[in-house]
């Protein structure tokens, strides 16, 4: 059952990298992708609909485990609380500015709010590689679960190629679904800038599978480079599929080496967090089970109808004129 | 000052700040609801134009509610750590349904609602319209019930230390949320019924454009008002009912109440010094043998004062803290089992004295525009606007009063309930740094500060553009009809 959960959560942050992975990604291309007003516009619309319900991922993934296994959301939020910070306050800043960008015509409140949108962005996919790299990798906890040392315990040489490898990965997978969604001259451009960024953006990810899992990294570099290439064939949805495979294993990879740690003590191995010491009763589980397996495929039949509703590229002669 | 100060303010601000949002999202949403169904059946060009308007107010509004809702989620792991450990196996259950079950509807089926106007068939898009207000009850719901459980702790025994959860049905049908929920949703809709009738006059008052628009709103408003007021004191009375049973000390610290009595006046107004509880020097205007019909329905009842009550909880829960680091300067010490008085005392009164002015206003708007008339005074949307903030403020007290009123506890022993479970606010904080929650704090509060600015900017600025100001714009091909 704690396996079972286990997998579920690494479920969860697949699914909430895989989508908010490519909204992360337009919002921080946002100045080089879209060269005007219109152009911004045409990039967050295509993922105005849905990057609300992305962002729910995150938060079934926290309250999962807070449900699922209290011992590490406890730990884990308490030792990287100032990251952890700075990420809430980037959500919230990006979050607002999708919403409020276009509210009032005026090149100073849009250029307000473009900025908050891509610095949002960075620092919101960066904090949240590190929180991954960091569970992964492990953190100086005591034999009780909490941190001993600094309040910077969690920024290490390798935890920030972790977080450098999100923020690539989203990077490219943006300009990706930036080039599925668009058509015209900025999707020719989203093609470029995907082909150019992707060899130096997706190198701290393929370090840092190396790091974790040594050669196993080299199954998602050939899913990458198959990614790059559909893209070069103009083939954009086999592209972006590809993109998903490639998180899908990342996933599979850090997770699969973290089991059964949630959380290694790098003090001591007697004092990691495992799913057996975390994990709430058998009934709690049974309970959760429940829920989520009578949601979660829901989520994923009303999500999927999302996407079907919002199919049609978008282009910026489909922006009306006004903000 | 200590890290368990910061934390408390810390979720003390960010909690109310996130309740301002939530009860307008809540009861906004489901009126949204209702006026689009009266287009979608009717096909009346007014009801159009009302489900625009304010939908575009409350559109405003989520957005900030959304992300503002965020920060709970990660606030018990972050700064509550002890907390979240204890109570990890109940606690975490609801957060984690609330995200499945009705979050994740919430959000999407909003994204679809927004961006869905053209793409859509009308009753489908209306669907999406019940969907997501629906989901902003059920929300409400799973969040209470947490809220709920650590009022009241039931479903569960004590397994090595720690409550181990053993019926989510009874964590979910608890009485304590099943008197709390239609409490807070008719907040809810109070709030969104002088939202309504506030912007409404001040409408009519400008003789702005579709004058019948901003009848119906006004009318539907000020009834939604009044309507929300009965319930809440309906489910109030029948909070403070329970709350007597399972928490005397919350209401004896509501009323201040310092010697037991019987029966029990209902104090309305007090002079002096309430902090103290030995009560020198407080005067007080009272009601006889009201408070004891509050409490037990019946005029003759004893009601427990705090310094009976005291020497009772230190029986049961101990006289001191245990002697522990992690406790700080409280390791050891005595527990003081009386909340903060002033603001127990006074945030009850002001949450009902608010909700009763919130309703009176109501009436009073609706007897003044009565068969299609509008005052012309300058005092008729001053006072409508003016009203807009007395619900929020009743909300917030109530809010206040009702977390403050559980002190010293975070989870409150249930007097009948399994023994060993609770837990004081002490023990529940993170072995953060003064530093880690200040930093938090500072940041938070400023962005939340600022972003209280822009959400009201921006809410006059759309209120002041009135219904023209939120009809589409026409795009060739319906790509985006409602683009951002």
């Amino acid at each position: 059952m704690e396996t079972l959960w286990f997998v579920l959560i690494a479920v969860l942050w697949l699914g909430y990298l895989f989508l908010e992975g490519f909204d992360f990604g337009v919002g921080m291309l946002l100045p080089v992708l879209g060269r005007s007003n219109e152009e911004r516009r045409v990039m967050i619309n295509t993922i105005g609909p849905v990057w609300d319900g992305n962002e729910v991922w995150l938060i079934v993934a926290i309250g999962a485990t807070f449900a699922a296994f209290p011992g590490w959301y406890a730990a884990l939020l308490s030792a990287a609380y100032l990251p952890l910070t700075l990420f809430l306050i980037a959500l919230i800043g990006r979050g607002v500015a999708f919403d409020y960008r276009g509210k009032v015509d005026n090149p100073r409140w849009r250029k307000a709010w473009d900025v908050t949108i891509v610095a949002g962005s960075w620092v919101a996919t960066l904090c949240v590689g590190l929180l991954i790299s960091t569970t992964v990798l492990g953190l100086p906890i005591d034999a009780d679960g909490d941190r001993v040392g600094s309040a910077f315990a969690a920024i290490r040489f390798d935890t920030v190629v972790g977080a450098l490898a999100f923020a690539g990965y989203a990077l490219v997978h943006g300009a990706v679904f930036t080039a599925l969604k668009t058509e015209g001259e900025i999707r020719e451009r989203a093609r470029r800038v995907a082909l150019v960024l992707a060899p130096v953006a997706l190198l701290p990810l393929v370090a840092l599978l190396a790091i974790v899992a040594g050669l196993w990294a080299g199954v998602v570099v050939l899913v990458l480079g198959a990614a790059m290439w559909r893209l070069l064939a103009n083939r954009d949805g086999q592209s972006f599929a590809l993109m998903g495979l490639a998180i899908a294993a990342t996933v599979v990879i850090l997770f699969g080496s973290l089991y059964p740690n949630v959380l290694p003590s790098t003090l001591n191995d007697a004092w990691s967090l495992t799913v057996a010491n975390t994990a709430s009763s058998p009934y709690t589980l049974k309970v959760m089970t429940w829920v989520a397996g009578f949601g979660t495929p829901a989520v994923l039949v009303y999500q999927a109808w999302t996407y079907w509703v919002f199919r049609k590229r978008i282009g910026v002669q489909h922006i009306p004129a006004g903000h | 000052m200590e890290v368990l100060e910061l934390a408390r303010w810390q979720f003390g601000i960010t909690t109310v700040y996130h309740f301002l949002m939530v009860p307008l999202t809540i009861g906004l949403s489901l009126l949204v609801a209702g006026m689009q169904t009266a287009w979608v059946r009717t096909g009346n060009e007014r009801y159009y134009k009302m489900t625009k308007f304010w939908g575009k107010l409350l559109l405003i509004n989520f957005a900030m509610g959304v992300v503002t809702g965020i920060v709970q989620e990660f606030q018990f792991g972050m700064a509550w750590s002890a907390y979240s450990r204890f109570v990890g196996d109940v606690f975490g259950a609801p957060l984690a349904m609330e995200g499945i079950v009705a979050f994740f509807v919430e959000s999407t089926f909003l994204g679809l609602w927004i961006f869905g106007w053209d793409k859509l068939p009308k009753k489908v898009h209306l669907a999406c319209a019940w969907a997501f207000s629906l989901a902003t009850i059920a929300s409400a719901y799973f969040i209470l019930a947490a809220n709920s459980w650590m009022q009241h702790p039931v479903g569960i025994v004590m397994d090595d230390g720690r409550p181990r959860l053993t019926s989510i049905w009874a964590v979910l049908t608890n009485n304590t949320v099943l008197a709390a929920f239609p409490h807070t949703i008719a907040g809810a809709f109070a709030v969104a019924g002088a939202f309504l009738v506030g912007i409404a006059a001040w409408h009519l008052h400008r003789k702005s454009e579709e004058e019948r628009v901003w009848r119906s709103s006004l009318k539907l408003g000020t009834w939604v008002g009044v309507v929300a007021f009965a319930a809440l004191s309906i489910s109030g009375d029948l909070q403070g009912k329970l709350m007597f049973e399972q928490q005397p000390m919350k209401m004896a610290a509501a009323e201040a109440l310092c010697h037991t009595e019987q029966p029990a006046a209902f104090s309305v107004f007090a002079y002096g010094d309430v902090t103290r509880p030995d009560c020198e020097n407080v005067k007080s205007i009272t009601v006889p043998a009201l408070l004891s019909f509050l409490a037990h329905n019946d005029f003759s009842s004893e009601v427990k004062g705090i310094q009976d009550l005291v020497p009772m909880y230190q029986e049961k829960y101990g006289e001191f803290y245990p002697v522990d680091d992690r406790l700080g300067e409280l390791s050891g010490k005595p527990i003081d089992y009386v909340p903060a008085l002033p603001v127990t005392y006074w945030g009850f009164r002001l949450m009902i004295g608010f909700g009763a002015i919130s309703a009176g206003l109501g009436v009073f708007m609706l007897w003044l525009t009565r068969k299609n008339r509008t005052p012309t005074g300058w005092w008729f949307p001053v006072l409508g606007l003016a009203g807009i903030a007395t619900p929020f403020l009743a909300n917030s007290f109530g809010w206040i009063f009702t977390e403050m009123g559980r002190q010293p506890f975070v989870v409150v022993p249930n007097p009948s309930g399994v023994d060993g479970v609770w837990m004081f606010t002490a023990q529940a904080v993170s072995n953060s740094t003064v530093g880690e929650i200040l930093t938090s704090l500072i940041l938070l509060t400023a962005v939340y500060s600022v972003l209280a600015v822009v959400e009201f900017y921006l809410i006059r600025k759309y209120v002041r553009g009135g219904i023209p100001g939120v009809l589409p714009q026409k795009s060739d091909d319906g790509a985006l009809a409602f683009a951002y």
